[in-house]
């Protein structure tokens, strides 16, 4: 059977095991701990942690001030009162004085589920690469939500990580080397990349599988890291495929879609077919209805691949 | 340096409004209300409290100061220039495209400055998070916060308040510049805002309110604070916006307007005529 994960659970149980090596880690959330699975290292830490209850703004301001004092605050709620509710403290107190906070932001996209439209943040990823000093993250299995943990706690400055609800796949082994600003390329089809990221990676890999057996040879291409963007993978891949299609369980405006396509409009102008939330918000359902329902899935990557052929 | 005569620390502050009006002048914009008010606040905390070295500006056992207030830039840069962060002369390049001295304050560019601020609101959350970062280290450091009093109408303020009281922060001091006046009219015109000591008293504040241009008032309330245990103290400063320059007092108008040639020479004038009535 496949084993599947959240990365919100690779992202808690790691997170426990770096605070014993790095002593300057201290968490904070926001009233969700049980979610967003800092609860486990609060068990572990208790004096390390800090629930600052249903208080967003304050939850950023605080991170803040701990970090002019040395500390690596991982700072967790979900995505949309992260980046969207304390928008503005993440800009002005985190980001332009260049503080060394972490924000691990879960329960992104649509895939929250049953929760609906006011819960399912589908514009984190353009709010917070367009903030300049922000490194942004979105991982897409247990092995690379893993290493993401405690790499960022390496570089000084603020990260915004995007981490989902959804349990999905295991995609890489233990020994799969990664890098902060390079993508992950899977497969070497010529006849179309497509970039994904996060829980759309793995719907990515399943429709590469059903398009070999209709006879196309296509390459999945893992943005691990959308800024800084992989500038030389993306530019390789146009030059080396026939088509160039984005996927991302976020909306196709300001996302991965239009990272993508500003790279390529300035060194190597193509087609790019963007695959996500057409602009409109969510709804409520079960996760992997919604991805149908919105047309991020494996069956709809493979049906957008046949009738563009 | 500790200044404990109140003769001295009147002057510190008649110069520190004196830079405040040279800075706005200069760069010909920036908030003059607000730094006059505020600007015998800063002097007994910068000379007479806070333990600082202006040769170790990042020294890490130093007490720390956020202006929340972010827009009364001037008054903390004047007052930061008296002390020996940086030379007085860069005051004249306030808000120039080729200083360091930011419309609002910047903490990797300027000496001294503790956070960046200038979106209201958000002072007291990082002031918390200071706190606490040198309670977990048993540092020692006092933590001030300077805040306007229309600053209180944004919500974030009383998460923070509820934070600081929540973690028993008795290192954290929040001074509110109670001048009465924003942008738009009186503070209860504006917003409904009052009876700001019971609020902060509600949220588990020890509160001591305090006329903010008495020199003395000030240093006691400010050492009642360091005795209180397991508890925030908040200041309730009464202030008149635009202290010390006559026309400035207490028009809205001068909240964020710099002077003319002509208003500005006699607005020096008057704080030269107040310096010498203080020799």
């Amino acid at each position: 059977m496949e084993i599947k994960k959240a990365t919100r659970e690779s992202y808690g149980e790691k997170l426990a095991e770096l605070g014993e090596i790095n002593k300057d880690i201290v968490v904070l959330d926001a009233d969700l701990s049980s979610a967003t699975k800092t609860n486990i290292f609060a068990k572990k830490f208790p004096d390390r942690f800090f629930d600052v209850g249903i208080s967003e703004q304050n939850l950023m301001g605080i991170a803040a001030g701990l970090s002019t004092f040395g500390k690596i605050p991982y700072v967790s709620t979900f995505a949309m009162f992260a980046a969207g509710r304390a928008y503005d403290q993440i800009r002005n107190s985190i980001a332009y004085p260049n503080l060394n906070v972490k924000i691990c932001a879960t329960h992104a996209g649509i895939t929250v589920g049953e929760d609906g439209a006011t819960h399912q943040m589908i514009e984190d990823i353009s709010l917070m690469r367009t903030i300049p000093n922000m490194t942004v993250i979105c991982t897409s299995d247990d092995t690379q939500t893993r290493w993401a943990v405690e790499e960022i706690s390496k570089i000084k400055g603020p990260v915004y990580l995007r981490l989902c609800r959804l349990a999905t796949p295991i995609i890489y082994n233990k020994e799969q080397d990664f890098e902060i600003g390079k993508m992950v390329q899977i497969g070497d089809g010529t006849d179309a990349t497509i970039f994904a990221t996060g829980v759309t990676v793995s719907e990515a890999l399943k429709a590469k599988e059903i398009l070999k057996t209709k006879g196309i040879d296509i390459r999945v291409v893992d943005v691990c890291t959308i800024k800084p963007i992989d500038n030389e993978m993306i530019i390789k891949c146009a030059k080396e495929t026939k088509k160039i299609i984005t996927i991302e369980d976020h909306n196709i405006i300001g996302g991965l879609g239009s990272a993508i396509c500003e790279v390529l409009t300035q060194e190597y102008p193509c087609k790019v077919i963007r695959m996500g939330i057409q602009d409109q918000f969510g709804r409520s359902g079960k996760a992997e209805e919604l991805m149908k329902y919105y047309k991020i899935d494996a069956d709809s990557i493979v049906e957008k691949l046949l009738d563009e052929n | 340096m500790k200044i404990t005569k109140v003769e001295a620390l009147k002057k510190i502050a008649n110069d520190i409004r004196k830079g405040v009006i040279e800075s706005v002048y200069n760069g010909k914009s920036g908030h003059p209300g607000g730094s006059l008010s505020c600007a015998d606040i800063l002097t007994v905390l910068y000379f007479n409290q806070m333990n600082l070295d202006p040769k170790e500006p990042l020294a890490e056992g130093r007490d720390r100061f956020v202006l929340s207030k972010g827009h009364c830039s001037p008054a903390l840069y004047s007052t930061l220039a008296e002390k020996g962060f940086f030379d007085r002369k860069l005051l004249n390049d306030f808000r120039n495209i080729n200083s360091n001295l930011q419309g609002h304050p910047d903490m990797n560019k300027i000496p001294g400055v503790d956070m960046t601020t200038g979106s209201l609101g958000q002072g007291l959350s990082v002031s918390v998070g200071m706190a606490i970062a040198s309670k977990m280290e048993s540092m020692g450091c006092r933590v001030y916060c300077l805040m306007g009093d229309g600053e209180l109408e944004e919500g974030q303020v009383w998460e923070a308040a509820m934070a600081a009281s929540k973690n028993k922060l008795d290192n954290l001091c929040v001074i509110v510049d109670n001048n009465n006046l924003q942008i738009d009219g009186s503070i209860k015109e504006v917003a409904g805002l009052t009876n700001i000591d019971s609020k902060f008293e509600s949220f588990g504040f020890n509160v001591i309110n305090v006329n903010g241009h008495d020199i003395e008032e000030l240093i006691i309330s400010f050492e009642k604070a360091k005795e209180v245990k397991g508890m925030p103290t908040a200041i309730i400063a009464k202030t008149i916006k635009g202290k010390g320059v006559s026309f400035m007092e207490n028009q809205v108008g001068w909240h964020g307007k710099a002077p003319n040639k002509e208003e500005y020479e006699k607005a020096i004038q008057e704080l030269n005529t107040n310096y010498i009535k203080l020799l």
